[in-house]
């Protein structure tokens, strides 16, 4: 009998070894893959218990933890001390690991889990002590009073703010209106895809308008219009054109807006006066002469058809430019596309209030695009800089020469056109309306970019709003005049 | 090595639920209070079970059958193995494996030669207390018992007879006997289906092994640390069921990590090699038998929960020897101890007179 009890019993030692064998599968070869699973609620937790970097705009603080125990852990949870004005720029990071904004683009500061030498080092110290990973603190460039200001004055309104420091490219302000509350969002969510209040439909408060928002820019295109034009020779700063009051478009006459003079026109303008009466017939001649591949090759190079750099998920950027059908369009055959109503802003233009405030920006900086930033600076969790951003060069769109023309022409639509609205007290200010049809009757997408002190330019702005009855000039001036005082008083 | 398993059983509990550790700690001296008194009563000779392994095996029966009882009988998670007096619950089927035992090795002791020819009519009344016992299994749906249980019937059937070929047909029918129940028992089915893919039914029928094993995959080379592991969500919900009764393995293998729960194993090893070799040491057929008999039903049982956790065999849930939480398991484990100490004893005392 005791050959078959030695047999069971290399079987039974067998059973009990094949449970080792199998262990060390689970816990080396294949423990990668079961940590890697998005379903895995271990990594989820141990995830929640890093200590995550603040997000700061100076000493105000965005983002900041909420530590709660559970079953031993310290958990870290996020909260938004100032809630929805920040709310599109800083975004969210909640229980089920949803992200938006830059809590989830720069995910891997936050958590300190990004490859920096500095702060590998530290992250490995704690975890060998066993003690708290803690993240890297990220400040960004917004003037939280100003972006407050420009919330409050988009109001219900839909619509979106953006500021940019002109010869940096840093973003003062970046508010899109509706928001959300970031605290609620996991038990809001839905209810934030339809914000109540707002005067559009839909009016999702997710998305931000700022960056996402697809507007045709109307008249505020001119100023590209007119720098390119100038850039190409196809105008000299000081030639007068002839306006009739409309212009003819295959064979078919294009008139003034209605509250631009009478069809009679204005007579023999110079471009100053084009801009700042913003005379479509000008406009629609300059683009007809540059032809549509010559607007869409400068409008490249102040970075349409690109998602421009900013630090937040690029799926939160959209690119401008031509669309069709949803689509980013790009002509092969420029006869496909109307240079003319292209050139004072309308065809199938769309544009994003950044992609506007960047050639705002452009004309305020003497014709070179500056590379916008939202992200100053990240600090490790002992104050030791991880990076700092430097402002960078996008390249230069047009000429210093090109560049001072427009302004001209926006210093005198502040002064006394379209735009008097933006006057500051003591400051020139240049600036240039955009009020474009939206094919229901009375219902116009308006905007204004405008920058300031004209001269010396410390803010360029672009300011998108929805659906609204008004003009460019009576609708969205105002609010840029108000983002604008601040600013300017504020530093 | 009994009292050692305990201890980590009682030590990892304790972290999980300190209630339960307490009551386990209770449980402990219970069951070191029935291995005591199993000593005592048959320190003369336990042979003298032989003579009565008829009634052993009907109490086996007996005991099987209690939970069916209306009155007493209690289901919990779809397995109706409970019996539960006033507060006080227990299940029988643990004790019931050890009253198998120990008739199967009677019976087999007896038999052996008349079996070893392979006359069909000498298996009758094996055949039939053992299918009484399935069907009695079958009817509580226990699948981890009712494995347990003809494992260790085949291996005791092998040792008996030495026929590898009665193993190899008994396997094969069970093999067919679990694929009937495979197609015919949703419960089977659900539980194969889980086993093979259980990421199709993630939130379901999956879950539990999904778990278990993020839990073991966490644990890596050395483990997360004692205390250190992570079985909640981050709502702080627990995140795998029965974590300190069936599951304590995926509990342990995190924390301890691969050195922990390889050493914990090699302990597990350990005792059956002692197991086996108390039965090869015996000098008689009957205690051969009873040891090999216990020893091999603690290996399978091991098995079939630990293989179940990493996915070599479908999940079923059944104690983990000695370290489970769960007083009829450990108790009835003690006594399993007991009865090897008994024939270890009487060996040694038998080559000592020599």
């Amino acid at each position: 009998m005791n050959d078959q009890i030695r047999r069971l019993a290399v079987f039974g030692v067998a059973l009990v070894g094949s449970l080792i064998v199998a262990t060390t599968y689970w816990q080396t070869w294949a423990a990668a893959g079961l940590a890697d699973r998005q379903d895995n609620a271990i990594q989820r937790v141990a995830e929640f218990t890093i200590e995550r970097g603040e997000i700061r705009a100076g000493n105000v603080v965005l983002a900041r933890n909420a530590e709660r125990k559970v079953d031993g852990n310290t958990l870290y949870f996020r909260r938004y001390p100032q809630g929805g004005p920040f709310a599109h720029v800083v975004g969210y990071s909640t229980r089920v690991r949803a992200r938006a904004g830059l809590e989830q683009s720069l995910n891997d500061y936050l958590t300190g889990a990004n490859a920096n030498l500095n702060t590998v080092f530290e992250t490995t110290l704690d975890r060998l002590r066993g003690g708290t990973i803690r993240g890297n603190h990220v400040y960004v460039t917004l003037n939280p009073r100003a972006q407050r200001i420009a919330r409050e004055a988009l109001g219900n309104r839909c619509g979106a703010v953006v500021a940019l420091d002109p010869t940096t490219g840093r973003v003062l302000v970046l508010a899109s209106s509706p928001s959300y509350d970031p605290n609620r969002i996991e038990e809001e969510y839905a209810a934030a895809q339809r914000a109540p209040n707002a005067e559009c439909r839909p009016a999702n408060a997710l998305y931000n308008r700022a960056t996402q928002g697809l507007y045709a820019p109307g008249s505020t295109f001119k100023i590209l219009t007119a720098a390119a034009a100038l850039e190409e020779g196809t105008i000299q700063p000081n030639e007068t054109f002839k306006d009739p009051g409309y212009c003819v478009q295959y064979g078919k006459r294009v008139f003034n807006y209605a509250d631009q003079g009478t069809p009679a026109g204005y007579g023999t303008v110079n471009l100053t006066q084009a801009i700042q009466y913003s005379i479509n017939s000008v406009f629609c001649n300059i683009g007809q002469e540059l032809g549509a591949d010559g607007l869409i090759e400068y409008a490249k190079r102040f970075g349409f058809y690109a998602k421009p750099p900013l630090e937040t998920p690029p799926d939160e950027r959209f690119a401008s430019g031509l669309y069709q059908g949803g689509e980013l369009f790009d002509p092969e055959d420029p006869n496909q596309v109307d240079p003319g109503r292209f050139a004072f802003g309308q065809e199938r233009l769309l544009t994003t209030p950044l992609q506007m405030a960047m050639v705002t920006a452009a004309i305020a900086n003497g014709g070179v695009v500056m590379k916008p930033f939202v992200v100053e600076k990240i600090v490790g969790p002992d104050g030791g800089t991880v990076t700092t951003t430097r402002p960078e060069k996008l390249g230069r769109a047009v000429s210093q020469r090109s560049a001072a023309a427009v302004k001209e022409g926006m210093k005198a639509a502040v002064a006394g056109g379209t735009s008097t609205a933006a006057q500051l007290p003591g400051v020139v200010v240049a600036g240039k309306t955009g009020t474009a049809e939206t094919g229901r009757e009375g219902v116009n997408t308006t905007s204004f970019v405008a920058f300031a002190p004209a001269d010396q330019p410390r803010v360029a702005i672009a300011v998108v709003l929805e659906s609204q009855r008004g003009t460019g000039g009576s609708t969205a001036a105002p609010i840029a005049r108000t983002v604008m005082q601040a600013l300017l008083s504020g530093s | 090595m009994g009292a050692l398993l305990a201890a980590v059983g009682v030590t990892m509990i304790y972290r999980l639920d300190p209630d339960d550790a307490f009551r386990q700690g209770l449980w402990v001296i219970v069951g070191v209070g029935l291995f005591s008194a199993t000593l005592v009563a048959l320190r003369r000779d336990y042979r003298r079970l032989e003579a009565y392994k008829y009634l052993v095996g009907l109490g086996a029966l007996a005991l099987l059958a209690l939970p069916a009882l209306p009155l007493i009988g209690h289901e919990v998670n779809g397995a109706r193995i409970w019996v539960r007096v006033g507060t006080f619950q227990f299940q029988p089927g643990e004790f019931a494996k050890l009253l198998l035992i120990v008739f199967l090795a009677g019976y087999l002791r007896e038999k052996r030669e008349v079996l070893a020819q392979g006359r069909l009519k000498d298996f009758g009344p094996l055949l039939l207390i053992w299918g009484g016992a399935m069907l009695v299994l079958a009817q509580t749906s226990d699948l981890g018992q009712a494995l347990l249980y003809f494992g260790i019937f085949l291996g005791m059937l092998y040792v008996a007879t030495g026929r590898a070929l009665f193993a190899a047909a008994g396997l094969a029918l069970f093999l067919g006997g679990a694929y009937a129940m495979y197609q015919v028992v949703p419960r089977v089915g659900v539980r194969v289906a889980a086993w093979l893919d259980p990421w199709g039914d993630q939130e379901g029928a999956g879950y539990q092994v999904i778990q278990a094993l993020y839990s073991i995959a966490n644990g890596g080379f050395a483990g997360t640390g004692f205390a250190r592991g992570t079985f909640t969500n981050v709502g702080g919900g627990q995140l795998i069921p029965f974590l300190n009764t069936d599951f304590i393995y995926a509990a342990l293998a995190q924390e301890l990590g691969l050195v922990g729960s390889s050493a914990l194993l090699l302990v597990y090893m350990l005792f059956v090699m002692r197991g086996f070799r108390t039965a090869l040491l015996a000098s008689d057929g009957f205690s051969k038998l009873l040891a090999a008999g216990l020893t091999f039903g603690f290996a399978l049982q091991t098995f079939i929960i630990v293989g179940g956790i990493l996915r070599l065999i479908p999940l079923t849930g059944i104690t983990l020897p000695f370290v489970s939480y769960g007083g009829s398991s450990l108790v009835a484990n003690f006594v399993l101890l007991a009865g090897l100490l008994l024939v270890s004893n009487r060996a040694n005392a038998l080559r000592g007179t020599q």
